[in-house]
């Protein structure tokens, strides 16, 4: 039965892991970054697009991590919408195939300004072990103006929710 | 194997491991031999700058038979009038290699979309490419009030690049069709010409998810091909770490099916159990996803000191959660009712292109290359094979629950039974050829590889599953409705990047 499961659940210890601080350097590279107009729009929250430019699928399973009661990103104001239209951030992943490279510019056109753009991962910084292919024509920052990149392969949802929150952090 | 595809095949020149070569004659009498022999699925077809392979196997004989045949001309006998499951790699070849397959059911480029600057970019001399890119092409679908409905390559919900076109009548879908290519990282030009070694990071990306069964599936077929066999700890260590990434993908795709139905309690107790098993294979192995572990020779280092302890503790929470998981789900009315009946995938396609993993068991297909092929460590720990017949995203959630229960037992005994010793073993550098295929969470992986005198790699295919998978899926969302693509697509968890490569 799922409601006594429900019951119990709340005496018990939430499965959230405590919030990890993000680096003051971090923020203080990235408050040059962000204008005044900005952080008095949006305040703490960022509404977050993440996109697949050619990922081994590796920093999905880390994103969809975040989302989970673990990470639990929502409680830090932080959320993935359905549509760069309505997104302050677009989380890219994946080095910039070139495949994607058309998809990658519409969406990133599609975003309302001011907008930022995070590369997620170590082939997202500079294409990483694919750089050198034909197929790919480098890291994100190939095809866009990257704001933040978050390294690893793949980071860790922790490290990437580090990334984030410096982003939100910079911003209010 | 006595089918006269398989009479055909067996009868030219053998070079070793399963492999023929069969000369153009043969060849182009393969696709009738076929017909004759419905049970010999194909695999896998690849080309390699010189010759074009064909990977087969059937029930009765699970050990893979490769054909190959030299190419003259850019041009080779088609197998997919014979093997519609052949398509998807026929057109893959074309764009690749600029070889064409004469009498092939489809001639339309998938991987190649316009955006290289050269056509053909494995041929020894591609040429470049001037003008715009194409406009896809797709299948039509006629009738009154029919129209298309166009769904990425920019998916919701993290899901990966790819074109779905559906074609609905209403809400119902008449016919999906799906463009892949969008993740091409042009694996195979990067790793040819490398050692082993410098390759394997690039087959650990194959597929993020599957990377502990492609990395396996590479390192066996290198050394098979240079006749070395890694550590027995080693074995017994890529038995854990291939049965580690199947639980925590199972996880995965039963919670987010659960989701995706709109019932988001199990989906939060499934992940806070994946991350659970995610933090203990860290600090055993050192990776959340068990990436770069295994290697050519054996692993790329040993289990930490505790690891063993943390691994039995993460296994006891799944296992003691699970149960009374399953049982909500099951009891669950609202969710049975979206799960029941739906993305139902015909058995007699699950045959014709020789569906493996959770999708082919599903069907009541009996298969499992770990007990099959009974490759080490599963000769000494033979894994229980769990079927369902009713072929819909019901039975293949519950086939999911079933394989983790019969995965935690599995991975407690090998790390009883673990061996002493070394992990790894050094590559000598010679000539050589071979396959190999285990199991991964999807269904069977399979890699070939051929070793020069250098010991470098002059050719590597790595088969994901989901080259079955996707024309599956196209056939099982017929007559479904759009709103339930999330958790039919979910149910088949077909990789792209395992395909794109």
């Amino acid at each position: 039965m799922l409601w006594p499961r429900l019951a119990r659940s709340l005496l018990r210890r939430p499965l959230t892991d405590a919030p990890v601080p993000p680096l003051p350097e971090t923020v203080a590279g990235l408050t040059e970054r962000l204008q005044a107009s900005a952080r008095a729009r949006l305040g703490r929250s960022l509404a977050i697009r993440a996109i697949d430019a050619g990922s081994c699928n590796g920093c999905e399973l880390e994103l969809a991590g975040l989302q989970g009661v673990v990470y639990d990103l929502e409680r830090f104001g932080l959320r993935f919408v359905e549509s760069p239209r309505h997104a302050d951030v677009l989380l890219a992943t994946g080095p910039a195939v070139r495949n994607m490279g058309e998809a990658l510019l519409r969406a990133h056109a599609c975003m309302p300004e001011p907008g930022w753009v995070v590369a997620v991962g170590d082939c997202a910084l500079d294409g990483g072990l694919f750089r050198d292919s034909y197929a790919v024509a480098g890291g994100i920052g190939a095809v866009l103006p990257v704001d933040l990149v978050i390294p690893g392969c793949p980071p860790s949802p922790s490290l990437i929710l580090e990334g984030l929150l410096a982003l939100v952090e910079a911003e209010s | 194997m006595t089918g006269p595809a398989s009479r055909l095949i067996l009868s030219a020149a053998p070079r070793g491991d399963g492999a023929f070569t069969l000369d153009a004659g043969a060849w182009a009498a393969l696709p009738a031999a076929l017909r004759q022999e419905p049970e010999l699925a194909l695999m896998a077809l690849w080309a390699d700058g010189a010759r074009v392979h064909a990977a087969f196997r059937s029930l009765a004989a699970p050990a893979p038979v490769i054909a190959s045949c030299a190419v003259e001309g850019g041009r080779f006998a088609a197998l997919s009038p014979a093997r519609p499951g052949a398509a998807w790699f026929e057109r893959a070849i074309a764009d690749l290699w600029g070889w064409q397959a004469e009498g092939g059911s489809d001639a339309r480029p998938w991987l190649d979309h316009g955006r290289w600057a050269m056509r053909a970019p494995l041929s020894p001399a591609p040429p470049p490419r001037i003008g715009e890119p194409p406009q896809p092409v797709f299948l039509p679908a006629e009738g009154e009030g029919v129209h298309q409905f166009p769904l990425g390559p920019v998916m919701g919900s993290l899901g990966e690049p790819a074109h779905h076109r559906f074609h609905v009548l209403g809400e119902t879908i008449v016919r999906l069709e799906v463009l892949l290519g969008y993740t091409h990282k042009g694996l195979q030009g990067l790793w040819r010409g490398q050692p082993p070694l410098r390759a394997a990071p690039l087959v650990a990306r194959i597929s993020g998810d599957s990377t502990v069964a492609h990395s396996w599936a590479f390192a066996g077929a290198v050394e098979r091909a240079l006749g070395i066999e890694p550590p027995p700890r080693a074995i017994a260590l890529r038995g854990v770490l291939a049965e580690l990434e199947r639980l925590t993908n199972h996880l995965r795709d039963i919670g987010a099916l659960s989701g995706e139905a709109g019932f988001a309690w199990p989906q939060a107790r499934l992940g806070a159990l994946c991350e659970v098993l995610l933090r203990a294979s860290e600090a055993a192995f050192g990776h959340r996803l068990l990436m770069d572990r295994i290697i050519p020779g054996g692993l790329a280092a040993d289990i930490a000191l505790d690891g063993r302890e943390g691994l039995r503790a993460a296994l006891r929470l799944v296992a003691a959660e699970l149960p009374a998981l399953r049982d909500v789900m099951e009891e669950h009315a609202s969710l049975q009712d979206r799960l029941s009946g739906c993305g139902v995938l015909r058995p007699e396609w699950a045959a014709l292109l020789g569906a493996g993993g959770i999708v082919g068991r599903a069907a009541g297909r009996d298969v499992d290359a770990r007990r099959d092929l009974a490759y080490a460590p599963y000769d000494q720990h033979p894994p229980a094979v769990p079927r369902a017949s009713a072929s819909d995203v019901e039975a293949r959630l519950a086939l999911r629950l079933e394989e983790i229960l019969a995965g935690i037992p599995l991975i407690e005994a090998l790390l009883e039974a673990l061996p002493p010793g070394e992990v790894s073993t050094p590559l000598p550098a010679r000539a050589g050829e071979a396959s190999f295929t285990v199991e991964g969470f999807r269904g069977d992986v399979f890699c070939w590889v051929a070793l020069d005198e250098a010991g470098l790699l002059a050719g590597c295919f790595p088969r994901d599953p989901s080259w079955l998978l996707w024309p599956l899926l196209e056939a099982s969302m017929e007559n479904n409705i759009l709103a339930d693509l999330p958790l039919i697509a979910r149910s088949f968890n077909a990789s792209v990047s395992g395909v794109d490569l």
